[in-house]
């Protein structure tokens, strides 16, 4: 029951992801991403792992599938977009990187071992994560407020840059 | 698992859906009803006789009769899912909802968190609506739907903490268990001012979040003619509109769940105990949180033929100036006075 | 997990209601189709002309990142807020620390007034 039920899980998550590449329409890529993400939540959670499932919800399907959305809209891209790089170049490039990235997920994963011992399902609750995170880990925590920090820098930065283009339809006539 | 485990679980997922139902059926009614008082008409009169309470049971057999039309400039795919997922994201939060003391989907170790969670999965629903239609209007709506609905996410998470952080968990069977013994144990009352506040602030926020007046700017009829479902027909347009009437409930039952007692009475001697009884508890505690649900509901609906329309610049400035520091610093002194009286 | 299960059942059933549903609605529904009909709606008037998906304003962009920033922000304290009465004093100043900075660029926002919509 619950292999078959992780099979079925896995085997979409592997679909959608791949679906996310091949789709060439940006904003059902990025749907298609969100199906990923839920799946891999549904995965957290066969592990166990609530917490870190409902988190996953909301900050990668919730939160960043509408950051890519907002993006797609901005940059408005069209469904035939020509690429800078043709020919034979490309898809060398393309198997170069799968290549490498095959090669970094065989050094990550060498010398793994399945775990043997009874998993204990009770690490992935709120409680022992709140433990965990504001004691053992203190300074990692407070150095991702410092990341989030430099996040809203980057954006403020980026925005108050150049003065919102006259052309673009929502917000410039909005007051 | 065994049969039993199953049955249960069925039993519980009827329970929920066939609550779902009815209540966005009475919702519906009690919409027309009160816009129709407050502007001093009588509204649906003639359907099912009784001041028309057959209404929106005829509503929905003519919007089954309908023609399903899918623009041809449409994402079809798309197009046709949104409607899915706006409606199952909304029934899914509704399985850890408490209505009784036993009468709840599941009891999860994360409840008000997993709740957040798959509410959030909506917007995915609404901006594949209004980016599939390929309608200005529609994308326009979308857009807005999206960005306020996020925007409003932050403070309604903030606000949800300080109840949480007096009961020191997640789950919603417990949160409602700690207001147990009377309204002034409800908690909306813990820590005054500042649960209170949290409460106010979650109201007002929860509103955006389902885009009612003040913050239906994403429907707002007269620029937008209805936002991001401008292009659906018949059952597909009846899945936005049930999900709207079941989110306008959810908000409202979270709020009774974490502020208001949950199931519980207003006085204890007005409960019946779960020793003396099992089933009449349950059903005493179900009156109750629908109860207050539907007072937070019929609010809902009154503000909605009261308050004028904000603009999207007053939205922002509400959400990122007024509501976001008022929460934050609510739940450092909530925390502070915690730890400060715990010792 | 199996807590789990009634999460995973009903979305299951709803999906198959909806289906059944649209099934009858095909089933009973006309489906009487002209090129008018199936124009984008604006309000009786024929659309106007270019693509409905225009580009968006900068300020929506800015929004949702903002959202991404505050959001992971507060999924840290929840966990906090369930353990923060084990943790006492020392966990409060560690939230403090963390919102403080947090806080300075809550303020440096406002600030620069990205968020005014002009």
């Amino acid at each position: 029951m619950e292999v078959a039920l992780f099979i079925l899980i896995a085997l979409v998550t592997v679909v959608s992801a791949l679906l996310v590449i091949i789709r060439k329409n940006a904003v059902s890529s990025v749907l298609f991403l969100v199906l990923t993400f839920f799946c891999l939540a549904m995965l957290y959670v066969m592990l166990g792992a609530q917490f870190i499932a409902a988190m996953q919800v909301i900050v990668y399907a919730g939160a960043i599938m509408v950051l890519f959305i907002f993006v797609v809209m901005l940059l408005n891209l069209g469904t035939d977009q020509k690429w800078e790089i043709t020919g034979p170049v490309r898809k060398w490039m393309g198997f170069g990187s799968a290549a490498g990235i095959l090669l970094i997920a065989v050094l990550a994963f060498r010398g793994m071992q399945s775990p043997t011992t009874e998993m204990d399902t009770s690490i992935g609750t709120v409680s022992s994560i709140g433990e965990t995170m504001f004691q053992s880990y203190v300074l990692p925590f407070e150095v991702a407020s410092v990341l989030l920090l430099a996040a809203i820098i980057g954006v403020v930065a980026m925005i108050s840059r150049k003065p919102v283009d006259a052309t673009t339809v929502e917000g410039g006539n909005e007051s | 698992m065994t049969w039993l485990d199953l049955l249960i679980a069925v039993a519980c997922v009827a329970g929920v859906l066939g609550f779902i139902s009815v209540v966005a059926l009475v919702a519906i009614w009690t919409e027309r009803k009160i816009s129709a008082h407050i502007h001093d008409r009588l509204g649906p009169m003639e359907t099912g006789g009784f001041h028309g309470w057959a209404q929106t049971i005829a509503d929905m057999v003519k919007l089954l009769q309908k023609e399903d039309i899918i623009p041809d400039a449409a994402d079809k795919p798309l197009f046709k899912l949104a409607p899915y997922i706006v409606l199952s994201a909304t029934i899914a939060s509704f399985v850890v909802l408490p209505f009784g003391a036993h009468l709840i989907g599941t009891d999860l170790n994360i409840g008000i968190y997993y709740l957040v969670a798959i509410s959030s999965l909506e917007v995915a629903g609404i901006l594949m609506a209004g980016w599939a239609s390929n309608n200005k209007w529609a994308l326009f709506g979308g857009m807005r739907s999206a960005s306020q609905m996020i925007s409003f996410e932050i403070p309604i998470g903030l606000s949800l903490l300080i109840p949480i952080m007096i009961v020191g968990s997640l789950s919603m069977q417990d949160l409602v268990g700690a207001q147990a013994g009377g309204f002034w144990n409800w908690g909306v009352f813990s820590h005054l001012p500042f649960a209170m506040i949290a409460f106010i602030v979650y109201f007002w926020a929860s509103l955006a979040e389902v885009n009612r007046t003040p913050f239906d700017l994403p429907e707002g009829e007269s620029e937008l003619v209805a936002g991001f479902h401008v292009e659906y027909s018949g059952m597909r347009f009846a899945m936005f509109f049930l999900a709207e009437f079941a989110n306008m409930f959810l908000v409202a039952g979270v709020a009774v769940a974490l502020f208001l007692g949950g199931w519980h009475a207003p006085f204890s001697f007005l409960e019946i105990s779960a020793e003396s009884n099992v089933i009449l508890h349950n059903l005493v505690g179900f009156f109750w949180f629908a109860s207050k649900g539907m007072v937070l509901l019929f609010i809902q609906q009154w503000l909605r033929w009261t308050l004028p329309r904000l603009r999207v610049d007053q939205l922002m400035h509400v959400c990122w100036k007024i509501f976001l520091p008022f929460s934050f610093v609510n739940v450092l002194i909530v925390s502070l006075w915690i730890v400060l009286t715990q010792s | 997990m199996i807590d789990y299960f009634p999460v995973l059942l009903l979305m299951v059933i709803v999906a198959f209601m909806a289906a059944a549903l649209l099934a009858i609605t095909t089933f009973i529904g006309p489906k009487r189709t002209n090129p008018d009909k199936e124009l984008p709606f604006e309000t009786g008037n024929l659309p106007t002309p270019g693509n409905a998906r225009a580009q968006f304003s900068v300020h929506y962009y800015l929004v949702a990142i903002l959202f991404v920033v505050f959001d992971v922000e507060v999924a840290f304290l929840y966990p906090w807020a369930v353990q923060f009465k084990q943790l006492g004093l020392f966990g409060l100043i560690e939230m403090l620390v963390f919102l403080f900075i947090l806080f300075i660029g809550w303020l440096f926002i406002i600030r620069r007034g990205v968020l005014e919509w002009k």
